[in-house]
């Protein structure tokens, strides 16, 4: 009940290649690739939840062959097709035809207003608060969204079914496995929980280390 | 799934990369829904505004100021935001604290969150499958990559960004340092250094 982006744990990979701190974009493409998903961002027709669903959601053969800024590009081609923004016959090179939801067009004067305002995630909740500092908790064996089939979610597969314990609430935050899918906040207790590497790997490094997860109240069960 | 099926419309765009955002864009701009300027606007924002100078000033005066440290490690979001750094994924921010006892270090492995307004865009490196995949399960050979061997005492602590919240990694002030400015403080806390793959005064 994978996809390809659940990488975390993977085996296989090669080297990590550090890089200098500049230049920030190594092609112009990059750049370009970037400020258009920012920019169509702001025109209002999805969330982040629903930005990632949609890299998410690229064939595992395409999402290993492409890289970071294709992954961006095909996600945002895809959402603009989805949204009705841009038509198949468009994207295939027929005549753009103007668009009827232009008002909403990011201009060059809001960019640092958009940019400086963000979207925090923080929303009130009816839910209480389950679990406290310090408790013992796991993590749902099964990872998959359980609103939608195949659907969004944030609990990785390497942390599904593991033990660990509370050691932050952070509030109450949107619900990604809802929110991706246009269904809503769904907002709920959020918290970091830390995780023994032995708790996760077979072979872990050092008996000391620990991974620490951000997990939302409906992925944990309080543990005995 | 709406496209879990062979025919994305991305597919329907040129494959080359390059001409394939140029086709976008064009698209776009013919539509009336992207305004080339505002492009330039947002790159230029990132490639000169908003980068890792911002979060080191945030760590030189966490080293140099006990109760700016004390507030920062409470209410690192509010802390930052008096400096002017709040926005786009920097919404929701955490401050973690390098000492003798434990190393810290941030990865995100579904995607690439990362700490915009106070670090800017983030590395290659750190958006790749290999740093994705690794700094769970190995973090200590990861850091090896990167020079850095920490003393047997020392546990990691590997945080994965799987919500909105970001964190940024306060690395141990270097032993010597006292009396250097805040320019030649500043200087010592490399990008890497607040992700945690590096420690800071020390290159590669």
């Amino acid at each position: 009940m994978s996809r390809a982006h659940d990488m975390g744990g993977r085996f296989g990979d090669g080297a990590v290649t550090p890089e200098p701190e500049t230049p920030v974009f190594h092609t112009d493409w990059h750049a370009r690739a970037l400020a258009l998903t920012l920019a169509c961002g702001a025109l209002g027709k999805w969330n982040i939840d629903v930005s990632r669903h949609a890299r998410e959601s690229l064939s595992p053969t395409d999402y290993a062959r492409f890289s970071y800024y294709e992954k961006w590009m095909a996600g945002l081609a895809d959402l603009l097709a989805d949204t009705g923004l841009v038509s198949r016959e468009e994207l295939s090179g027929q005549a753009p035809v103007q668009s009827g939801t232009n008002d909403r067009m990011l201009t060059a004067d809001r960019v640092a207003s958009v940019l400086a305002t963000g979207g925090p995630a923080d929303r009130p909740s009816d839910i209480a608060q389950q679990f406290a500092p310090g408790d013992a908790v796991i993590t749902r064996r099964l990872n998959g969204n359980r609103l939608v089939n195949g659907g969004h979610t944030r609990l990785p597969g390497y942390a599904a079914g593991a033990r660990g314990r509370i050691l932050r609430f952070h509030g109450t935050h949107i619900l990604p496995d809802s929110s991706a899918h246009h269904l809503g906040d769904a907002a709920e207790p959020l918290y970091a929980v830390a995780f023994p590497a032995a708790e996760l790997w077979t072979h872990p490094e050092h008996p000391g280390d620990e991974v620490v997860l951000d997990l939302w109240q409906s992925y944990l069960e309080p543990a005995a | 799934m709406p496209h879990d099926h062979s025919d994305h419309p991305h597919s329907l765009l040129p494959s080359d990369p390059d001409l394939r955002v140029r086709t976008l864009e064009t698209i776009l701009t013919r539509k009336g829904l992207v305004d080339p300027a505002a492009l330039d606007e947002i790159i230029d924002t990132y490639a000169h505004r908003i980068g890792p100078r911002n979060g080191a000033r945030v760590v030189v005066r966490a080293w140099t100021d006990p109760a700016f440290r004390k507030a920062l490690m409470e209410d690192a979001t509010t802390v930052v935001a008096g400096m002017g750094y709040y926005g786009r994924q920097g919404e929701h921010m955490v401050a973690v604290e390098n000492t003798d006892e434990v190393h810290n270090m941030v990865v995100c492995t579904l995607c690439s969150c990362y700490p915009w307004p106070l670090l800017g865009i983030p590395p290659g490196w750190y958006k790749s499958d290999a740093y994705r995949a690794r700094a769970v399960r190995e973090p200590r050979k990861v850091l090896a990559g990167f020079g850095v061997t920490l003393p047997a005492g020392t546990a990691v602590r590997v945080w994965d960004s799987t919500a909105e919240v970001r964190y940024l990694v306060i690395p141990q002030r270097p032993d010597g340092t006292d009396g250097l400015s805040e320019d030649e403080l500043m200087a010592l806390v490399t990008r890497d250094s607040m992700i945690g793959t590096a420690l800071a005064g020390r290159t590669g």
